[in-house]
């Protein structure tokens, strides 16, 4: 007799209990949006007779993962959305939706001219066309491109980086890149006061932007690119970026199927990396006495996914003069790129309403998010700036100090 | 990562024991994979309400006695049960969850179709009635709102028309619901509860229903409202004229999942840790001690603790897990009450007691689990992963919950 039959995407288990729709943030405020239950596994069923009942309205889906996490049985619920849309959805992607997943391509476009295009992108007139024009819903403010980016910065430190006595690999992601480099600036100091040397990828972006907008053949090969780099080298890959190492870890094998075995559990983000080498006794910190800060927590769906925010909570925990408040968890509103389109611009902002009052209320030093389009949804709705918790680290560590004791005198 | 207690499965019965816990001093941390049984509930909670014969009970605390050794209850001991039915009220009250009924006597809630179940306490929206079938008013206005298919009114007001109610039944419509009806299957209890929790909504719905009401002494709504926020249910219940009563329906059950929410933030706020939509796997024993155990996201981080409790609940949640072959408990592989032979598994007519209802964890008197023969030193078993009663049959399985958290984190916390 057979253990279990089931298919590839398990929708078999669901009981039909409806958890999942309690629990999505998109059924709550768009009425267009067929639900998790409806579009998962409800939908899979009559979609595998005929893929005339394939629907549409998918493209909602936000691929939050907050049902799957909610779902008692285990259905891999996202999934099975997103595998529809790309096996049946009709729709060809706009030239709107191919330039916000071209997040690398953009930027190497962008960068040269930056403060050109920042500067017009920023204009109400810029705005205006690009609603009209493109679907680019015109209250969005465009996160800014910088003129030099990170790579250009590290190549001055990479011949320092062999001396320390551990190495890493670093996947910076395309907005430390473009956009924040000054999240990378801070890992690499971090990890060199851990006495953790860093070398960067032969990295392309990880894709994430291309598969929420149904451009499945250039994510592939994106996939594909990145696992083969990783295989290249031994190193932990480490990154600052939660939604780009949620992508890499399981969207690969499970909605691009590219395998990525060899890789996966090398890949991992740097509170999880350090916080592992503090649980095995392999480093020290030391913090500054002098640090203060009132700092809220905001924990990226995706983070929620990956179950890994209480690595972060555990390493800010630990700084004293953090006054430290975890925010009730809900989404942004934002994912990605899908708060950018005219389309989804009301409900992005409805999602994430909930949030955005909490943190006004509780008007913080600073908000603190693994991911930077939470960052850019919430500096634009409340004004508070959002700091990635590797610069936090940066901040509070006395990096000196920990450089001493973690690898002596002779990398400096 | 170290905690003091590590407990596996965030339903009831872990997150009571958590708080308790927690509240404490204990750092605690609760593993969960997915939402539990609490978002089934009918908005009240068993004690006991039958012996396994099927008699009826009115007073637990009398009849612990005719129990058999294996309920969880014996195990517990008459004492310690009385002493910690008192206790119940209170902390339920101080997690922001006020519970109705009598502590140590049994209640009727009026069910989906109007006949009068067997509680023992219920969530704050419902009501309580001290006999099973007799009217709660003379003449009763049933109101839904339109669209709404989890709520069977006929059902409702045919039974309520056996205890001598006359019933009549109204549907509102709202502009607040165009919205949701537009697609019908998001028309559900927690969508509804989330657009009268904010706004003006009730206000409209208080409005329409006193506009219904002429001879009536009671109106009925469903259970669908305070979804974040009891504070709308007592507001509706002030503003409707005349006496309103609650009624459960279809899942997902809102007063469930708002007590549910309210006992995760307690938990939270006491400064405990949640690890939602975890699995806990890869256990390590040594001898008779659990080691650690593994998370499929924590991948090779490890967590300790000095004491592990299981809450992984029962088939629903996968805290037990059948084959065709077997059931088993698929974490620690501990040993069950369920017979071999498939065959006595369960009875062909539906509503006949199952048997596989009663399967779980065997323990000893002190609730450790046995994995091979031999207990666990350092491990408990509570809830419904528990074997040895029929919960379904006998009506006491948000009691087993309750009751065997609160035993065991006594337990823990006097060791
Ligand atoms: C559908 C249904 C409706 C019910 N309604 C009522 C009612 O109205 N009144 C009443 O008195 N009783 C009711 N009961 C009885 C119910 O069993 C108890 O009331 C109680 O809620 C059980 O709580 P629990 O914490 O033991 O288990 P559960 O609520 O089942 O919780 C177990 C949790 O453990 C998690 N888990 C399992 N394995 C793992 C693992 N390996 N790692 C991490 N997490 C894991 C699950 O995801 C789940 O969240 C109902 C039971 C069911 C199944
Ligand atoms: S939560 Fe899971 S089991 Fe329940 S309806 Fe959704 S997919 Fe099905
Ligand atoms: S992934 Fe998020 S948006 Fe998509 S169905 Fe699940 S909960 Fe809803």
């Amino acid at each position: 007799m057979q253990e279990q039959n089931l298919s590839k995407n398990n929708f078999e288990q669901c009981i039909k209990c409806t958890i999942c729709t309690a629990y999505c943030p998109v059924v709550q405020v768009n009425p267009l949006y067929p639900g998790p239950k409806q579009a998962g596994p409800d939908g899979e069923r009559f979609r595998l007779r005929d893929p005339f009942f394939y629907d549409e309205n998918l493209k909602y889906c936000m691929n939050c993962k907050r049902c799957e996490n909610a779902c008692p049985s285990g259905v891999r619920i996202a999934d099975i959305i997103h595998t529809a849309r790309m096996k049946y959805s009709h729709h060809t992607p706009s030239l709107r939706d191919r330039i916000l997943a071209g997040t690398d391509f953009m930027g190497k476009v962008a960068r040269p001219v930056a403060p050109l295009v920042n500067a017009i992108v920023g204009t109400k007139a810029a705005k205006a066309g690009m609603d009209a024009f493109l679907g680019v819903d015109k209250h969005r403010t465009f996160p800014k491109y910088r003129f030099k980016g990170f790579e250009s910065w590290f190549r001055h430190k990479a011949p320092d980086q062999n001396r320390f006595p551990r190495q890493v690999a670093f996947f910076h992601g395309c907005s430390t890149e473009y956009q924040h480099p000054e999240v990378g600036k801070a890992f690499v100091r971090v990890m060199n006061a851990l006495g953790y040397g860093v070398q960067l990828l032969d990295e392309e972006c990880c894709g994430v932007a291309m598969i929420s907008n149904g451009l499945w053949k250039q994510a592939r090969a994106h996939a594909r690119h990145n696992v083969q780099a990783f295989e290249k080298t031994d190193l932990p890959i480490v990154t600052t970026a939660s939604t780009c190492t949620f992508t890499m870890r399981d969207e690969y094998p499970e909605i691009l199927g590219v395998d990525n075995k060899s890789v996966r559990d090398r890949i991992v983000l740097a509170e999880k990396f350090i916080f592992s080498l503090l649980d095995r006794g392999e480093v020290r910190l030391v913090f500054r006495k002098d640090f203060k800060a009132r700092v809220a927590y905001h924990i990226p769906c995706h983070m929620e996914k990956l179950g890994w925010s209480i690595f972060t909570r555990e390493l800010l925990g630990r700084i004293p003069g953090l006054d430290l408040t975890v925010l009730d968890s809900g989404c942004c509103g934002m994912a990605g790129t899908y708060g950018f389109k005219k389309e989804n611009y009301a409900y992005s902002q409805e999602i994430g309403r909930p949030l955005m009052e909490r943190i006004r209320l509780l008007d913080p030093d600073y908000v603190t998010s693994e991911c930077d389009t939470c960052k850019w949804q919430i500096e634009m709705s409340t004004g508070v700036s959002v700091r990635n918790p590797i610069l936090i680290l940066a901040d509070a560590l006395d990096l000196d100090a920990c450089r001493k004791i973690n690898c002596g005198t002779e990398a400096e | 990562m170290r905690y003091d207690t590590l407990i596996i499965g965030g339903g009831l019965s872990g997150l009571v024991c958590g708080l308790q816990l927690q509240q404490a001093g204990r750092k605690t941390a609760i593993v969960s994979a997915g939402q539990n049984a609490m978002h089934f509930s009918s908005g009240a909670f068993g004690l006991l309400s039958r012996l396994e014969d099927g008699t009826p009970v009115d007073e637990p605390l009398t009849v612990l006695d005719k129990l058999g050794p294996d309920h969880p209850y014996t195990k517990i001991g008459p004492e310690k049960m009385a002493a910690l039915l008192h206790t119940v009220k209170p902390f339920f009250a101080q997690a922001g969850i006020p519970l109705a009924g009598e502590e140590s006597r049994n209640s009727f809630l009026i069910t989906p179709t109007g006949n009068g179940k067997r509680v023992w306490l219920a969530l704050d929206d419902m009501t309580l009635l001290p006999d099973g079938d007799s009217a709660f008013g003379s003449k009763a206005l049933i109101v839904n709102l339109k669209g709404y298919l989890d709520f069977n009114t006929s059902f409702l007001a045919e039974g309520l028309e056996r205890r001598g109610m006359k019933c009549r039944i109204e549907a509102v419509e709202l502009p607040e619901m165009n919205r949701l009806r537009s697609n019908p299957t998001e028309m559900r209890s927690v969508n509804i509860a989330r657009v009268m929790d904010g706004g003006e909504a009730w206000k409209h719905l208080v409005a329409a229903v006193n506009r219904l009401i002429t001879d009536e002494d009671t109106v009925i709504l469903p259970a669908v409202f305070g979804f974040a926020d009891g504070a709308v249910i007592q507001a509706i219940r002030e503003g409707i004229r005349v006496r309103t009563v609650f009624i459960g329906t279809m899942p997902p059950s809102v007063p469930g999942i708002r007590s549910q929410m309210r006992l995760k933030k307690a938990f939270e706020l006491a400064g405990g840790t949640m690890l939602l939509g975890d699995q806990a796997t890869a256990p390590v024993f040594r001898g008779s001690r659990l080691e650690s155990l593994g998370t499929v996201n924590l991948g090779e981080v490890r967590l300790e603790a000095d004491h592990y409790v299981m809450a992984t609940g029962s088939f629903f949640s996968k805290g037990l897990w059948a084959t065709p072959q077997r059931v088993e408990e698929p974490l620690l592989g501990l040993d069950l009450y369920a017979p071999e032979d498939r065959n006595r598994w369960y009875a062909t007519d539906f509503f006949a007691p199952q048997e596989y209802i009663a399967f779980g964890a065997r323990t000893d008197a002190g609730f450790h689990p046995l994995r091979g023969g031999q207990a666990l030193e350092n491990v408990y078993a509570i809830g419904s992963l528990l074997g040895g009663c029929n919960a379904v049959q006998m009506g006491c399985g948000a009691g087993i919950a309750i009751l065997t958290a609160l035993a065991v984190a006594d337990r823990i916390i006097n060791e």
